[in-house]
């Protein structure tokens, strides 16, 4: 997952932010494309995207706002550096994922992921043959144990 | 001649690295090309090499295997033989998976040489509502979950008039222990495709949707390189095949709400809303998205359809049993020892599946139950293994086929905290939209806290079993409707996980997790 820094010039990023939802104005339904633009081009939505795209698109703030915060996907503030997301559906528990998320949370909180790495909970990447499943900075990886946790985050500690 | 050699692109391939294998292969001289997986997904990275008897499989092939592959060396240990004599392969009926793994995904003449567009052809040559009824004479039910007749539902939007009328495919799998979506289009998106162009033409749609999750980025870029190439070809647009047939598809993507997966709430999320429930009546079919007449059916029904109108929907009714014709994708997942993709007729029994195909657990323990139908089926213990699996045979053992995901869980598995774990996923996921859902599955995590703590358990459990009536009852879609399901099997075929703690601590021999483990680690969250 690549991250671009937020924009120093908040003028500049509501103008990419309108030109954004601008380009999408002819489709059915735009506003979930809209926002997936704005994740991919600055990482998450800011409050002041939100007031941009409700006015390109016609729509109230507190709609967009609703659909923003129904969304687990959509961050309002800057993700962190990486994220290790980690399944823990019934099929994946089945094979030690609910012990591997917790000594994944103890090891992100004593910090052995990096300084700034968070772990998060997933409910299924359709990997449920070949658990515990996560995902790593965004790749897909199976039959994880947090041992090859730790190897596969080796380089964040440096 | 440099040997050709297959290695799966299919996403659970990637997870155990299939790219790394490619990459030594093409390093040392092979070419390499890319499938989707056979679905024999315990082997993975499964490479195939070229030779004159057929394709031969090497199992979980690592780079320092190049070697042996180059070779086609079959008395390596890692060697399987011919893939298409595998016996785990020979043993299913693959209709709907019967290209993937087998072609490459978006080669428009390889689909075209392996069957595809038969369907399609033959639904231009017929009228709509001959395809209808072919749909119907298959007996084709909705492979999302529910089993609704999906002739009946095309009827229906087929009869309703409108000027815009609307085809979506549901792939919103977040179930649980199902991955057959996921797989069917990263392997052979343009089955997909066909199944689509076809239900548009039959029932008057002229533009689809299909609705992917956030979670399936390589199938979502298979999709809609797949598409592009479709519409290069003329298999989509404003004259498919010059028949004068339109049909516009879009690839949406949701952003992580497992309730998109419930049609009307995919519809809201669509329409740009927040993805909740939409109270029925009406049904889709007659008012869905923006509010015009919407087929909405899941990827595996879609997928179905091609080869149903190509060989005629009496010959796909053939199969199966009962009132569930056809075959079902199963999945194999969880603590299995083969794990993967099982195509074969409705009927076969669970025994069959987890024994003969999974190999029993992967852990090599005891199977102690099985999750049949994602997080909101029930959890079948080895006494109803022999039931044949079947919609209404599962419906009277108190079970659901639902997806078709068979979850396997050893002797390890504490059954009161899955319990309590069906409610922790409704509330997560709930859309908030109503009480029994939103309020219910909160409650449902405190009483389980209770009876996990062992704090008055008995009247907890009554307690339990109102919360249970009231969400069944009450709720306005599955996701509350049918989370008592795995709840009420659990304490129907386990009770003595939900014991008095005394109880359950003082008996001896009891299987890891019933017993004293309880009364450690596990009760923190409960306190």
């Amino acid at each position: 997952m690549v991250r671009k820094p937020p924009t120093a010039d908040v003028g500049a990023r509501v103008d990419v932010v309108r030109a954004i939802a601008a380009a999408r104005l002819e489709d059915r339904g735009p506003l979930m494309p809209v926002l997936h633009d704005v994740m991919a081009e600055f990482g998450y939505i800011d409050h002041a995207d939100v007031v941009a795209i409700a006015d390109v698109l016609n729509l109230s703030v507190a709609d967009v706002h609703g659909v923003v915060s129904f969304y687990k996907d959509f961050r309002t503030a800057p993700a962190p550096a990486h994220i290790v997301a980690l399944c823990r559906g019934e099929a994946c528990q089945s094979v030690g994922a609910e012990a591997l998320y917790a000594a994944a949370r103890y090891a992100a909180a004593a910090g052995d992921y990096g300084p700034d790495t968070e772990v998060e909970q997933v409910f299924c990447f359709g990997n449920c043959a070949l658990g515990p499943s996560g995902t790593i900075d965004g790749r897909l990886v199976g039959r994880l144990d947090p041992d090859r946790l730790s190897a596969l985050t080796q380089e964040w500690r440096s | 001649m440099n040997p050709i050699c297959w290695v799966p692109q299919d996403a659970a391939a990637l997870s155990v690295g299939a790219d790394e294998v490619a990459a030594a292969l093409a390093a040392a001289g092979a070419e390499v090309r890319r499938n989707g997986s056979r679905g024999l997904l315990w082997a993975e990275p499964l490479v195939e090499v070229e030779t004159d008897p057929g394709r031969v499989g090497f199992a979980q092939v690592t780079p320092l295997d190049v070697r042996p592959v180059l070779a086609a060396d079959t008395g390596h240990p890692k060697c399987i033989g011919v893939v298409d004599d595998h016996p785990w392969l020979t043993g299913q009926l693959r209709v709907s998976f019967a290209r993937v793994g087998v072609i490459e995904p978006t080669s428009l003449s390889s689909y075209a040489e392996h069957g595809g567009w038969a369907g399609l052809r033959r639904a231009l040559s017929m009228s709509p509502e001959q395809v209808v009824e072919e749909v119907v004479a298959s007996g084709l039910r909705g492979r999302g979950g529910a089993g609704f007749p999906a002739g009946v539902k095309w009827r229906t939007v087929a009869g309703t008039q409108a000027d815009q009328k609307f085809v979506c495919c549901n792939f919103d799998e977040g179930d649980s222990g199902t991955f057959a979506d996921r797989m069917i289009v990263e392997g052979d998106p343009f089955t997909l495709l066909e199944g689509m162009t076809i239900a548009g033409y039959a029932v008057g749609a002229t533009e689809g949707y299909v609705y992917v999750r956030s979670e399936y980025p390589h199938a979502v870029a298979t999709l809609r390189r797949a598409i592009d190439l479709a519409y290069t070809q003329g298999f989509l647009g404003p004259d498919v095949l010059g028949s004068g047939v339109r049909l516009d598809l879009h690839v949406r993507v949701g952003a992580g709400a497992y309730l998109c997966g419930e049609e009307s709430s995919m519809l809201d999320s669509l329409e740009g809303k927040r993805g909740e429930v939409r109270a029925k009546p009406p049904i889709p079919a007659i008012s869905g998205l923006f509010g015009q007449p919407t087929l909405v059916n899941n990827v595996l029904t879609l997928c179905a359809v091609p080869a149903i109108v190509a060989a005629g929907g009496a010959s796909y009714a053939e199969l199966g049993r009962g009132r569930s014709l056809g075959t079902q994708v199963f999945q194999l997942a969880g603590n299995v020892a083969r794990g993967g993709i099982v195509e074969l007729p409705f009927g076969v029994t669970l025994r069959e599946l987890v024994e003969d195909w999974g190999g029993g657990t992967r852990s090599g323990r005891p199977v102690r139950a099985v999750q049949v139908g994602g997080p909101l089926g029930a959890y079948v213990p080895p006494h109803q293994f022999d039931t044949p699996l079947d919609y209404e045979e599962f419906a009277g053992i108190g079970a659901m086929v639902g997806h078709g995901g068979v979850v396997v869980f050893d002797d390890t598995v504490d059954m009161a905290r899955m319990a309590r774990f069906a409610f922790e996923f409704c509330g997560e996921e709930s859309c908030g939209k109503c009480t029994p859902c939103r309020i219910g599955s909160a409650r449902g995590v405190d009483v389980m806290d209770e009876v996990l703590a062992g704090r008055n358990v008995d009247a907890n459990l009554i307690l339990l079993d109102d919360l249970c009536e009231t969400m069944t009852k009450g709720s306005l879609c599955a996701m509350g409707g049918l989370t008592p399901m795995p709840v009420r099997s659990a304490l129907r075929h386990w009770p003595e996980d939900f014991a008095q703690l005394a109880e359950r601590t003082s008996r001896q021999g009891a299987p890891k997790g019933t017993g004293a483990r309880r009364g450690g680690a596990k009760h923190q969250g409960a306190q």
